[in-house]
């Protein structure tokens, strides 16, 4: 399938959508040898583009000091954040840049194998990015001694997700990949010590093996001048909802929500959501703070809403997705959504009296706080964002509600 | 059930290099899709099957076929028509594209036609939401779908 573009945006950007010679990266990678290689990475101060930001450098050598025979590089495709679609550009447009990220990464930590789970959602995909493999086995790109390099040996295969979003969390990713069910594991012990069959493994973003190319291609201190001095380079931003030119943007750390929403074009914009139906609801007071680890990280999803939309529908559909996807593992997650859903019905008829809204603000930290995985830490903190930034759009209840405590 | 193989790996025998199916669990999720993908669905007769192959109890093979929405215990149609409902949809009228398929198919959400053929579902994002409203027909990823477009969609079914 191809990716339909979108004439209105060009693809163009400081670091993923830069020219950069084909196999540069690789290349450096192998004239570096690993230890060098390792070093730029962590110099770069690259981290993370899933969301989560972890230092790449400091995972990569994690992994590459375990002792263990067998390790392994996943490519994490599975995006499935509400508002996410930026993977669905580099895998169609750019499926030679991350392959060859994932490339390095296997040198940088000794690794065997690979995997990219591709989620189930882009599985039109699958059979361009197969010719690829196919085309990198042909010339020695992947497969026995790469380049020459002896004990050099690397090949990928690809998984398909089956449509479920926890998978996205890297150690449900990593159960599903051993086909199980993609139920969270506890974390510590990370991935960079027992992962997939209890291997050492790297697990990345898309979007971060496509910028490691580049940080390894033209260097770290190429890359930190670029960003700010907490986030160093770009992001790729999945842009929707209210605006003339939604898409995929290339944007430097440390871009206002003012200057994103200039650049697509949106208007009477009275909320954004940043980082899909996990992160956070800016309200206009917000709307100077800026992209980065240090203040709004975000795994690229941004949706505009203008000023006829209800937050409290928003609030709503968000907790009902997270009703769908919860794995039903933890109590807190799998109890606490659907009371939340309740709360905003009961709050949306003004039938919510201070006080129950006050247990449900309590039961949300709880939430956030005892949660197994991120998805149920951050399945409350849309409506939290919502209550707290358009009390306007609610009424409370003046009478006291009977019944106390949640309606479990 | 014809063997499906979905992964295989290398092993030597004898000195001699050959391909066999990979049937450590972590083999089990592809199967299951390449069935679901011939047949539609996991029969209890094929739970069963897998189970047997991969030296498990069926009901494991159960608790993995119904974690997964792409992977059913009941049949689904020869085709699978699923709406995205993430936020962006709603926002850019997905409930007219719903009620539109409905009256087409003559099917409530959630359904399958009667002849077998197209069975009809919301889904989570789909990461089209750039091109909201979108949908998802089989493994194709539809923008911009328009009540007239949906028309279209189906008549594209065979």
């Amino acid at each position: 399938m191809k990716e339909t573009k979108n004439k209105k945006i060009d693809r163009n950007g400081p670091v993923i959508f830069s020219p950069i010679e084909p196999w540069a990266g690789l290349n450096q990678a192998l004239k570096l040898g690993r230890s060098e290689l390792l070093d730029v990475v962590r110099d770069s101060n690259l981290r993370g583009r899933g969301g989560a930001g972890f230092p790449t450098g400091v995972k990569w050598n994690l992994a590459a000091v375990a002792n263990d025979e067998e390790k392994y590089i996943v490519c994490n495709a599975d995006e499935g954040e509400p508002g996410t679609f930026k993977d669905r550009v580099l895998l169609s447009e750019l499926s030679r840049l991350f392959l060859e990220g994932m490339i390095i990464s296997a040198f940088a930590i000794g690794a065997k194998k690979g995997f990219l789970y591709l989620r189930g959602e882009y599985k039109a995909f699958l059979p361009g990015l197969n010719k690829e493999l196919a085309d990198l086995r042909k010339t020695n790109y992947l497969g026995k001694s790469i380049l020459g390099k002896k004990g050099f040996d690397f090949d990928i295969e690809i998984r398909l997700g089956s449509g479920a979003y926890v998978c996205g969390e890297e150690t449900a990713l990593i159960e599903s990949l051993e086909g199980n069910r993609g139920e969270p594991r506890n974390r510590p012990p990370f991935p960079v010590n027992t992962g997939f069959n209890g291997h050492p493994t790297v697990v990345n973003n898309v979007e971060t093996f496509a910028a490691v190319v580049h940080v390894v291609a033209k260097g770290a201190d190429w890359f930190k001048k670029i960003g700010t001095e907490k986030s160093a380079g770009s992001k790729l931003l999945s842009i929707s909802g209210d605006c003339t030119k939604p898409g995929v943007y290339e944007v430097v750390y440390g871009i206002s929500i003012n200057d994103v929403l200039k650049m697509v074009g949106a208007k009477n914009t009275k909320a954004v959501q940043v980082g899909g139906a996990s992160g956070t609801c800016l309200a206009k007071k917000d709307f100077k703070r800026k992209i980065g680890f240090e203040d709004l990280s975000t795994g690229g999803s941004i949706i505009i809403f203008n000023s006829k939309r209800k937050m409290l529908d928003v609030a709503d559909n968000f907790l009902r997705f997270f009703e769908e996807e919860s794995c039903g593992q933890c109590t807190p997650c799998r109890e606490g959504i659907p009371v939340l859903i309740d709360a905003v019905d009961l709050i949306k008829s003004s039938k919510c009296d201070k006080a129950y809204l006050e247990d449900i603000l309590s039961l949300a930290e709880t939430m956030q706080l005892a949660s197994k995985c991120g998805l149920g830490q951050s399945a409350p903190n849309a409506l939290v964002a919502i209550l707290e930034n358009f009390k306007d759009e609610y009424k409370l209840s003046k009478k006291p509600r009977e019944e106390k405590l949640f309606n479990v | 059930m014809a063997k499906v193989c979905a992964v295989k790996k290398e092993v030597s025998k004898d000195g001699i290099k050959q391909e066999v199916c990979d049937e450590t669990r972590a083999g089990l999720l592809p199967v299951l899709q390449e069935v679901q993908d011939k047949k539609g669905f996991i029969s209890d007769k094929d739970m069963q099957e897998i189970a047997d192959r991969f030296g498990i109890h069926p009901v494991e093979v159960y608790s993995v076929v119904t974690f997964y929405s792409f992977i059913t215990d009941k049949k689904e149609g020869k085709h699978v028509i699923r709406v995205s409902n993430c936020i962006t949809n709603e926002m850019a009228g997905n409930q007219k594209i719903i009620n539109e398929f409905e009256k087409a198919l003559k099917i409530k959400m959630g359904q399958t036609t009667k002849n077998g053929k197209v069975t009809l579902k919301m889904t989570s994002c789909i990461g089209m939401c750039d091109e909201a409203p979108a949908v998802m027909v089989n493994d194709k990823l539809i923008g911009k779908v328009t009540p007239g477009k949906v028309k279209e969609i189906i008549r594209g079914l065979k």
